[in-house]
């Protein structure tokens, strides 16, 4: 016959209980330990969602086209910024449109301007684009409409403006159907932005949008500055992104001079980027678990040496090696447990204030953090108090029972 | 391969010590104090029966917790023999041993060793616990003891909360809730006033009186007189050893 499970973790249970300090001191070790991995990988995985979103945000299915290229493949900072030899034009754009595989097509120039009406102004960054711009980047007008469908060389006077545009300009005067000026030319507004809408970088709300044409005029350049191109479905986003290289070569004299590159892709690199930093911060977070580890080893230790009469006592009621060193380690992995227990709920309860600060930040932990959480601290529970369980039960009786 | 003729004398030796309980041979236990070596026992020859009372007394120093500890398996021979009911358990692994302690033996320290944060009860029912037996089995059993050993009213009190007396009384309810055959005492009422005393000496000696046998190491001479059988021992060896009509009136 050998002790039940239920009296040895009723035995432990009286330790744990007998000596209060010693166990609120290895709870909070633990507690700590395990809150921080939930906590930290919890933000980790938040940065993660939120950029995930903004890329969502961005368009679907979209292939963006930019000039200049340099022979590393991917996204760089090179290509990003680096000059280049032959600019994109409109006809390029044009061109784009004929492959089967493309819905729709959106020109980008971007400058910054004056804009002034009724003698207020202010400093605005303009984006010439056309129609399909508002389709692409899944925006919504609050009122009127968005650029008119028109060729792409055609330079009408309008422009869509945003709603913090609309606010500073005209205050409480209806807007549609005003003319403001932007730099040296007149434009009449046709449409205010929708309070949603913002993605990485630019908030519409404080954009104004007119046709690319009337762009180019204004800024003085016959260039783009970015040619998005939505796939029809996602599986045509690789054809459409070869296709886009052959054209643009055939148009360029044989030579490729410009980057393309998915959405995909790039948040395919955010995702990695912020994948890994999850799981380093998640390991820091782990050091702490094992901290918790040592720390239960050393009070195991001085547990064992407060408590070797009991240990003696034990022995010479009967009590063979085997039973004293579950004993220990039950006494461990309970206070193990209990701590993990109050870990993730302090974890838990520090997640949701964090989602509560900031609420554009997913912080939900993974559940892989909580898992290996658990089992870390169960695991360091158990490998720490080997030790003492095994001196524990190595001990003399007869020295034991004197307290020696 | 053993030569017959020492397979026959082997025999003959079993046959005479087939009443023997207990049965030391030439042990020796040996200490290392430093660099010198302490003879603690020193070549001791013991037979004990089955139901005998036997203090053994000696000044500090003369092996005699020694002796009991061996006896007890708490402790093992440097050299030498020991048999408990005709079995060699001089080097016994360590679950066996245990078994063996938790089955035949029970001790009665003079320090009485109660966990401190467990009860009266807890402290009588760990023999039990520790040997696995149902908690169903075991509740009649503890009642039972408290019952005995008048500690009705103490049962749910933790050990800071009785005396003396009572908690020397907790001590050997537990050493003998699992009926074992020996029960060995160490300078029991060591801890106790006179009076305590003597109450648990009554009650060793009604244990005794119903069959276990009781081995008491003390300094005190009233109480080593009482026992029937008195072993005197110095410097690790046995000095005298006599059989004695108890005088204690009962």
């Amino acid at each position: 016959m050998t002790t039940s499970i239920n009296d040895i973790i009723r035995f432990s249970w009286t330790a744990l209980v007998g000596y209060p300090t010693r166990t609120l001191l290895m709870l909070t070790a633990m507690a700590i330990g395990v809150a921080a991995v939930i906590m930290l990988t919890a933000l980790g995985e938040g940065a993660r969602r939120y950029v995930s979103n903004e890329f969502t945000s961005l368009g679907t299915n979209l292939v963006i086209v930019f000039p200049g290229y340099s022979e590393t493949s991917g996204l760089n900072p090179i290509a990003l910024v680096g000059t280049t030899p032959r600019d994109l034009t409109l006809d390029d754009a044009q061109v784009l449109t004929r492959n089967t595989n493309v819905r729709r097509i959106a020109p980008i120039n971007i400058g910054s301007v004056k804009a002034s009406f009724q003698g207020r102004s202010r400093e605005v960054p303009v984006i010439g684009s056309n129609h399909e711009l508002l389709e692409i980047r899944h925006w919504e007008l609050a009122q009127g409409s968005f650029l008119p469908a028109a060729d792409l060389d055609r330079a009408t006077p309008v422009c869509v403006i945003g709603s913090n545009i609309r606010d500073e300009l005209f205050d409480t005067q209806a807007a549609v159907g005003q003319w403001l000026r932007l730099g040296d030319r007149r434009f009449r507004v046709i449409g205010v932005m929708a309070s949603e809408g913002r993605s990485i970088g630019v908030d519409v709300q404080d954009t104004i949008m007119i046709p690319v044409a009337s762009a180019q005029q204004l800024f003085n350049t016959p260039s783009l500055f970015r040619i998005l191109v939505e796939a029809k479905t996602r599986s045509a986003i690789e054809p459409v992104k070869l296709a886009i290289i052959e054209q643009l070569k055939e148009r360029h004299q044989g030579k490729r001079d410009v980057t393309v590159v998915t959405q995909d892709a790039v948040l395919a690199t955010f995702d990695r980027i912020l994948g890994a930093l999850t799981y380093a911060i998640g390991g820091i977070a782990a050091i702490s678990l094992a901290v918790a580890g040592i720390l239960i080893m050393n009070v195991m230790l001085v547990a064992v040496s407060q408590r070797t009469a009991e240990i003696g006592l034990l022995k010479a009621l009967g009590a063979p090696q085997r039973l004293i060193i579950r004993l220990i380690l039950s006494e461990a992995i309970m206070l193990s447990a209990f701590g993990a227990i109050i870990g993730l709920l302090l974890g838990e309860l520090g997640c949701l204030a964090i989602r509560q600060a900031f609420p554009d930040l997913p912080a939900y932990a993974p559940l892989w953090a909580v898992l290996t959480a658990i089992a870390v601290s169960l695991l360091a529970g158990f490998v720490f108090s080997l030790l003492p369980a095994r001196q524990a039960a190595r001990l003399d009786p007869v020295l034991a029972l004197t307290g020696k | 391969m053993v030569p017959v003729p020492l397979l026959t004398t082997n025999m003959i030796e079993l046959s005479m010590i087939e009443l023997s309980l207990i049965e030391l041979k030439n042990i020796h236990r040996n200490f290392l104090v430093g660099e010198q070596t302490v003879h603690a026992l020193d070549d001791i020859n013991l037979s004990i029966q089955a139901g005998e009372y036997i203090s053994i007394m000696g000044p500090s120093g003369s092996g005699k917790s020694t002796l009991l500890n061996l006896i007890g398996l708490l402790d093992s021979a440097t050299k030498g023999t020991y048999l408990l009911n005709q079995q060699d358990v001089t080097a016994l692994p360590d679950g066996q041993q245990a078994a063996k302690r938790s089955k035949t033996i029970g001790f009665v320290f003079q320090a009485f060793h109660l966990i401190p944060r467990l009860t009266a009860a807890e402290n009588i029912a760990l023999p039990l616990i520790l040997a696995g037996t149902e908690p169903d089995q075991r509740q009649p059993l503890v009642n039972k003891a408290v019952m005995d050993m008048g500690l009705s009213d103490r049962a749910h009190h933790t050990p800071d909360q009785l005396s003396g007396g009572q908690r020397q009384r907790v001590a050997i309810a537990r050493a003998t809730i699992m009926q074992p055959n020996i029960l060995l005492a160490d300078e029991p009422t060591g801890n106790l006033d006179q009076k305590s005393g003597q109450d648990v000496i009554n009650i060793l000696e009604q244990l005794n009186r119903q069959g276990i046998t009781v081995i008491i190491v003390t300094h005190d001479a009233n109480i080593g007189q009482r026992a029937t059988r008195q072993i005197q021992m110095v410097d690790g060896r046995i000095e005298s050893d006599q059989q004695c009509s108890q005088i204690s009136s009962r």
